[in-house]
């Protein structure tokens, strides 16, 4: 098994689905010749050529636009939008197209295109390079929304994404890229190498979409959570010293509710944490469904933990991220309410 | 000019009780563009984007370097289909004023443009059309019936009761699916051309969009698109002079033709009579044939006059001049057409009648048919579970529980 960082894992995933299938190619701003902004895509036009790694103009609704009419004519498109934060151009595209063309067409015409797109703050990006927009794509019936935190779920999720014949958004973390972070800026930087889900096969495997993950087991409080926040809340239930099941949603749409209500009917107690802002948020869909499937068992209000309702501020980075501190406080609160 | 800066709000030249006028239309007379070779360069054909290719002169005689001779056999056939587009139009018209459908767009004046373009394109290149090319379905094989039982949402809907009336879709045809929102598939056509070039396939695909949804920034993206590439798909503007209320000015039409607006990409355009079916054939064989022989798009303006309301939801009358369809100096496709035909003794008024019988009574059996697969009021009804189909390939659970709980609201009737 090799050792992966999570750009190696995402890379590794296009290298080994490309060589596989010759229909699968990945278009974006930058990927080619230069290999992506954050690498992703690096050595893979040398590779497979500059038909099937193809550098795009700036414009997000034209990258989308042109890969689902690669992939209504048999392609298997990877589409890399750099930011999170740039796909708005392309919006109409994935909400009234990408996403209907199967059910209008009553599956005779689809196009399975995977977009992907680093998200979340933490790396100094100010308001436009930060955002974590998930919830507004869960919210579109039509595409699969997923959001990997670690290497190992990276690979897998990847290509099981590339291969689905539903339309994927992948959110990267990209604060996660290089190594899993808990939440706490002041201390160096740690890398994949020490962690378990840094070892990833080199060759073809999935991760089902559609599947959590318990990464944490335990008794006292259930932590619904994603992406980079997964390693936050683990080091914020350690260091609160409660007993916290921390899940890994990971496939935000289709949700595995199952998993999380289990989890929840054992524990008595949910905090549901994401980076992005908490108005309308993922994290609402997640807690009406566990206080509707799990309101007996409960033993207080589920609650939220989430990036402040603003925009995201350069240089209030880490008052706005819902790092170790906030998290500990929203720990306390669900646990504070025991009679 | 004046020495301060000042909007200029685009108006047409006539509203309602105005006399028609189209003194705005630049026209050159039949035969007078000169044709170059496909594999011309942008630059040296750039004039091709403001003069106007015309077949058919005054005299109705085919004339000039644009004139594709086609049999006379073939002109009655696009005769046909040009006729019977019009006469289905007709009947789905009247049917939705009778409320029988929801709600219907014709063609008509601007039925040369699917028909001539159907005929010049292969068979497997790929359509992407907009709301008004009906006649490419028909053109593509798709069957009377089917078209009506999509507009009724009836039990033989190829939509299964999910789209608008009008937004048809044809695999088999190769056309794709309608969208109601304008200009989207037009980067469609552009990635989809791209994908038969980079398969080694000599496919090639072709989208319209109106003059209006010019102005959306998918037709910007995939222009871009498509001359970076250099992909293999012809680029249609049916420039109809209306968008709904606004004319072809406030999309910007007012200084430049539409087909130069890929001139600054590198993109050669053609402007062409939109209502001559032989100068439309003439000028998308050419940008074809440049397409397959790696010569990049093209984009064609064709230059024609939306002869009813943007839809059955629209009344023009409360913004253009009654009578302005007659006063279009392009004229109207079937009947330039069947004059043609008729000048070079291949046609006659006769025959234009019969057939034009034919065809209503072709229409009607249609709609008999198409009406025993249910209608809007009267059984077969589609079955409303089928709504959670197709969302996805592999659907997520809850829209399989939803589905139950919708059937279960039904079965329980009408009680709250």
């Amino acid at each position: 098994m090799a050792q992966m960082n999570m750009i190696e894992a995402i890379r590794s995933a296009m290298d080994v689905v490309m060589d596989k299938d010759p229909n699968v190619i990945v278009l974006g701003q930058d990927v080619g010749y230069f290999g992506g902004v954050f690498r992703c895509t690096d050595g893979l036009l040398r590779k497979y050529g500059d038909h099937r790694v193809i550098d795009a103009p700036i414009a997000e609704g034209g990258i989308v636009g042109a890969a689902i009419g690669m992939g209504l004519n048999g392609l298997r498109p990877v589409a890399e939008i750099q930011f999170a934060d740039y796909i708005y151009p392309g919006f109409d595209q994935v909400v009234s197209e990408l996403a209907r063309i199967r059910y209008r067409s009553c599956g005779e015409f689809w196009s399975p295109v995977t977009i992907r797109t680093p998200c979340g703050g933490g790396i100094r990006g100010g308001q436009t390079h930060s955002q974590s927009p998930e919830a507004i794509f869960t919210h579109v019936s039509g595409i699969k929304t997923v959001m990997p935190s670690n290497p190992y779920d990276a690979k897998g999720l990847l290509i099981a994404s590339i291969e689905s014949d539903d339309p994927i958004i992948f959110f990267e973390p990209k604060r996660i890229y290089n190594g899993p972070f808990d939440g706490d800026p002041e201390k160096p930087a740690v890398s994949w190498a020490s962690h378990p889900k840094g070892e990833v096969p080199e060759g073809y495997y999935t991760v089902p979409i559609g599947k959590a993950e318990i990464v944490r087991p335990g008794d006292e409080l259930t932590i619904v959570t994603y992406g980079t926040l997964v390693h936050v809340a683990a080091a914020a239930a350690e260091a609160v010293g409660v007993d916290a099941e921390v899940i890994d949603v990971r496939s935000l749409s289709p949700l595995d509710a199952d998993t999380l209500i289990e989890s929840v009917k054992k524990t008595g107690r949910c905090l549901i944490a994401h980076e992005a802002t908490r108005f309308g948020g993922y994290g609402a869909e997640l807690s009406a469904t566990l206080q509707r499937e799990c309101f007996y068992y409960l033993e207080a209000p589920i609650r939220r933990v989430g990036g402040w309702d603003t925009p995201y501020p350069h240089a209030f980075e880490w008052q706005y991220f819902p790092g170790k501190k906030r998290l500990a406080a929203g720990i306390r609160k669900v646990m504070e309410t025991a009679a | 000019m004046a020495n301060k800066s000042r909007l200029h709000i685009p108006k047409p030249t006539a509203r309602p009780g105005d006399e028609p006028d189209f003194s705005y239309l630049d026209l050159s007379p039949a035969g007078s563009v000169d044709k170059p070779p496909v594999a011309s360069r942008t630059r040296d054909i750039e004039y091709l984007s403001s003069g106007l290719v015309r077949v058919l002169d005054e005299e109705h005689h085919a004339v000039g370097p644009w004139n594709p001779t086609l049999d006379p056999s073939a002109l009655q056939v696009a005769m046909r289909w040009m006729m019977l587009n019009r006469v289905f139009d007709q009947r789905m018209w009247q049917i939705q004023r009778q409320g029988r459908i929801s709600f219907y767009m014709e063609a008509a004046g601007e039925e040369a443009v699917s028909i001539a373009q159907g005929m010049a394109l292969r068979p497997g290149d790929m359509c992407f059309p907009s709301y008004r090319n009906q006649g490419l379905y028909m053109y593509r094989g798709m069957n009377l019936v089917d078209m009506m039982c999509q507009c009724l949402s009836n039990t033989r809907d190829m939509c299964k009761g999910r789209q608008l009336p009008i937004m048809y879709h044809s695999k088999e045809g190769n056309v794709f699916s309608i969208s109601g929102n304008l200009a989207t598939q037009y980067p469609h056509a552009v990635g989809w051309a791209m994908a038969s070039a980079i398969k080694g396939e000599d496919h090639i695909a072709a989208s319209w969009v109106g003059d209006g949804s010019t102005a959306e920034a998918d037709f910007h993206h995939a222009l871009t698109f498509a001359a970076v590439y250099q992909a293999p798909v012809i680029l249609n503007v049916v420039n109809n002079q209306w968008a709904i209320s606004t004319f072809q000015g406030t999309a910007g039409g007012e200084r430049r033709a539409f087909a130069a607006r890929g001139l600054g990409l590198g993109i050669p355009g053609i402007r062409v009579d939109g209502n001559d079916l032989l100068a439309i054939y003439a000028v998308t064989v050419w940008a074809a044939d440049r397409a397959r022989r790696g010569g990049g798009p093209t984009l064609i303006e064709l230059v024609t006059y939306r002869g009813g309301a943007h839809s059955t939801s629209d009344d023009p009358t409360k913004y253009r001049p009654k009578d302005e369809w007659a006063a279009f100096p392009l004229g109207d496709p079937i009947e330039r057409l069947k004059n043609h035909l008729i000048v070079e003794g291949h046609w006659s008024e006769d025959k234009h009648e019969a057939l034009n019988e034919e065809l209503k009574a072709e229409v009607m059996a249609a709609w008999k048919e198409a009406q025993q697969y249910g209608t809007m009021t009267e059984g077969p009804f589609l079955d409303p579970s089928t709504m959670f189909d197709d969302v996805y390939a592999e659907p997520p659970k809850r829209l399989e529980s939803q589905r139950r709980r919708m059937l279960d609201l039904e079965k329980n009737g009408g009680g709250i």
